[in-house]
């Protein structure tokens, strides 16, 4: 017994609507695709180089990484699909964490103030 | 295609260990919640007799100290938790109109990993010493406590911690995805709500624990140095990772409380919901804030003072949306017709008893007084304040609410009356008076104190009104009992608001033999009034699917329990069998094939009382 979807029509092939979907999709994903490369050569070109300072270096490769994460999330993971929720609770989960990270490791970390 | 298990043909015993339902592991929550209350609420009582008196000798040191460690973990994690559990799994489906929860099979599985969590921190007592280190275990004192009493303590709160993160998962995917036609957001019942929002803190608020409960048994068992200084470890930062858990908790604990009060203010108002949209967004806001501000609870750790001030003014802003809920409740009492039964006396009650605690929770937060208050008996009157208060007035209340719609008879009301009164002088009596020893500077979490330093008449006091709040939940307890035959008016007993109330008692298995469909906050009371006292229906009478029982979560738990007694006598080969034998169920329960059954639609109807 395979695992068939029980919700999908059983015969004929996707509509127009649907066909249109699934193209402007599929661009979107090579796109993002390439583009998560290029960002990933950069990073990696970035910290190579002797011509950028580490100062500059690391809050850019940090950048990048942030734009990554909220591509990878909303791209390839589907987050911009189903529950107004899910965005809801994403991000504020993320922005509690960055607030506890920050209180612990500027005003309670090494230098107390 | 329907390889239909009728109810009928399984025994009872075999039906609650398997069963998927979730009134059915509301009720099991309810009860498990209700056994460790009573267990911790002895704890309780010893210790006050041991406080009695100056210099008594009732109990010895070591003895007190695991009495008030086990206190407190079990009543914070084994007993109010669970009892919000059991009414969140039980009220909350029904109040959204759903058939079930998104993941039944999962919520079984939370209850017993909570069952089996609850028993591995019981056996403590009886494995050679239960753990001493205070419930929130701070290090150094619980790295080195001798012994395997804190081992238990890690152990039964990571498993029992597992199961509770994943019934929050479930409450936030039903409640997202599980809403019956009509059932908005901004329609959703109060307590609903706040389910919503207790799960979002579970959610965010736990891992934080289980991460700090792992560096606790990598310290104690695998020989780590996390929290070891002379190693380079840090023992500060074990308070903040227990407190980033910790302070959500209280409010995990206080929240559902809320939305029950809310509930049964407004239905025996006889009114709607005074700013149910603020209420849903003080709701939010008190959540959101929780997480920020944690540290000040390590006002006197030495954090500096600008932090300590950032800590304070964010732990007063809390204040506000309280106070706002706060003015909402008496807004909806003003001007209705207000019925004293005793779960509204509870619900009245609780807003004076709660301002009281959130009163001297605002001292509290004032981090210059907070040196004088910290470790004393202050602290102590302020959270038994807030959560006895607030909390434990919710589950009693919620109790004699919901107890006809969960049991299908009614609680005396006249016998609940002297159980409230009792509770509620007794209540008053032990901790308003510790408000003043704290100030006159008893410490807290100690054993005994001398003759002579103006300790002997509160305490004496205070352990009188603890015996009245014991002699008031027996009294809560024969009412349980000799209520039994009140079986008449179970259906709506208090001409209720919302969905729950528009099913049979004891409900359906499916819960509603069509889906409601909902046009307005407080959806039944609107077909009270608008429509014909029913609630309309949103589909055509078709045959429901139900989800097959399964004794797999038993396992699951089991092997867990197993592993984790493995690592408390650090033995490798039981740690193994017992994933083992996790990840054999967790197999099983990924490749066998389960579609469920069909209740057809005789059953439906015979049981409506039309075939």
């Amino acid at each position: 017994m395979s695992h068939v979807d029980p919700s999908a029509p059983l015969e004929g092939g996707p509509s127009k609507e649907e066909e249109r979907k699934l193209k402007r999709e599929s661009r979107s994903q090579l796109v993002s695709f390439m583009f998560m490369i290029f960002i990933t050569t950069t990073a990696f070109l970035t910290v190579a180089s002797d011509i950028v300072p580490t100062g500059f270096a690391i809050p850019f490769v940090l950048l990048l990484a942030g734009i990554q994460v909220v591509m990878q999330l909303y791209n390839f993971m589907h987050m911009n699909e189903g529950s107004r929720w899910i965005n809801v609770m994403i991000w504020a989960g993320l922005f509690v964490a960055a607030m506890t990270v920050a209180a612990l490791a500027v005003l309670i970390g090494i230098d107390k103030y | 295609m329907s390889n239909s298990t009728a109810s009928s043909k399984k025994s009872v015993l075999w039906d609650w260990l398997t069963t998927v339902d979730h009134k059915k592991i509301g009720i099991m929550y309810f009860f498990g919640g209700l056994f460790f209350f009573t267990i911790a609420g002895i704890e309780a009582m010893l210790m006050r007799i041991q406080l009695m008196f100056p210099e008594m000798g009732f109990l010895g040191e070591q003895t007190y100290n695991e009495l008030l460690t086990m206190h407190g973990t079990t009543m914070l994690f084994l007993a109010a938790m669970p009892l919000f559990f059991g009414f969140m799994n039980f009220v909350m489906p029904l109040q959204i109109g759903a058939r079930d929860v998104a993941f039944p099979f999962i919520n079984s599985l939370g209850l017993w990993l909570f069952i089996f969590g609850g028993i591995i921190l019981n056996i403590s007592m009886l494995a050679g010493g239960a753990p001493d280190a205070g419930w929130t275990a701070y290090a150094p004192l619980s790295t080195t406590s001798p012994g395997n009493g804190v081992d238990f303590y890690v152990m039964g709160l990571q498993v029992a911690g597992a199961g509770t993160l994943m019934s929050a998962i479930n409450f936030l995917v039903t409640i997202v995805n599980m809403r019956a036609p009509g059932m908005s957001m901004m329609r959703m019942p109060l307590f609903t709500w706040t389910t919503f929002v207790t799960s979002m803190l579970i959610l965010f608020a736990f891992p934080a624990l289980t991460i700090g409960l792992l560096l606790l048994m990598m310290d104690r068992v695998f020989g780590g140095a996390f929290f070891d200084t002379a190693m380079g470890g840090n023992v500060v930062i074990y308070q903040h990772i227990f407190w980033i858990f910790g302070h959500p908790e209280v409010y995990i604990l206080i929240l559902p409380a809320f939305g029950i009060f809310s509930e049964i203010i407004s239905t025996f108002a006889k009114k709607r919901l005074f700013g149910y949209s603020a209420m849903v967004f003080a709701t939010m806001i008190i959540g959101f804030l929780g997480f920020m501000v944690w540290a000040h609870h390590m006002f006197t750790v030495g954090m500096g003072p600008v932090a300590n001030a950032i800590f304070a003014v964010a732990t007063m802003a809390i204040a506000v949306p309280t106070g706002i809920k706060i003015f909402n409740w008496l807004l909806t009492l003003w001007g209705g017709r207000i019925s004293f039964t005793v779960a509204n006396l509870f619900a009245l009650a609780f807003i004076p008893s709660f301002v009281l605690g959130g009163v001297t929770g605002v001292q509290l937060a004032m981090s210059a007084a907070d040196y004088q208050f910290h470790d004393t008996y202050f602290v102590v009157a302020h959270f038994h304040y807030v959560i006895i208060g607030g909390s434990v007035f919710g589950i009693f209340a919620g109790t004699f609410y919901w107890w006809p719609k969960m049991f299908g008879y009614r609680l005396s009301e006249s016998l609940g009356k002297w159980f409230f009164w009792l509770f509620l002088i007794g209540f008053h009596l032990t901790f308003f008076i510790q408000h003043f020893l704290g100030l006159i500077g008893m410490p807290r979490r100690v054993a005994s104190y001398l003759d002579g330093q103006g300790f002997n008449e509160m305490n004496f006091i205070s352990s009188m009104g603890a015996f009245l709040m014991a002699v008031a939940f027996i009294l809560l307890v024969i009412n349980v009992l000799i209520s039994r035959k009140n079986t008449d008016n179970v259906q709506d007993p208090w001409d209720g608001r919302t969905l729950e109330w528009a099913t049979t008692s004891p409900v359906q298995e499916y819960n509603f033999a069509q889906t409601p469909l909902i046009r307005d906050l407080d959806a039944l009371w609107y077909e009270k009034m608008s429509g014909n006292g029913k609630m309309k229906a949103a589909e055509p009478l078709d045959e429901i699917h139900m989800p097959n029982g399964s004794i797999l979560p038993i396992f699951i738990a089991l092997g867990l329990s197993i592993a984790a007694f493995g690592v408390i006598y650090s033995a490798w080969f039981v740690i193994g069998a017992g994933l083992l034998l996790t990840f054999a169920m967790m197999f099983i329960r990924s490749i066998k094939e389960d579609h469920g059954y069909h209740i057809p639609v005789s059953e439906i109807k015979k049981d409506k009382g039309e075939g």
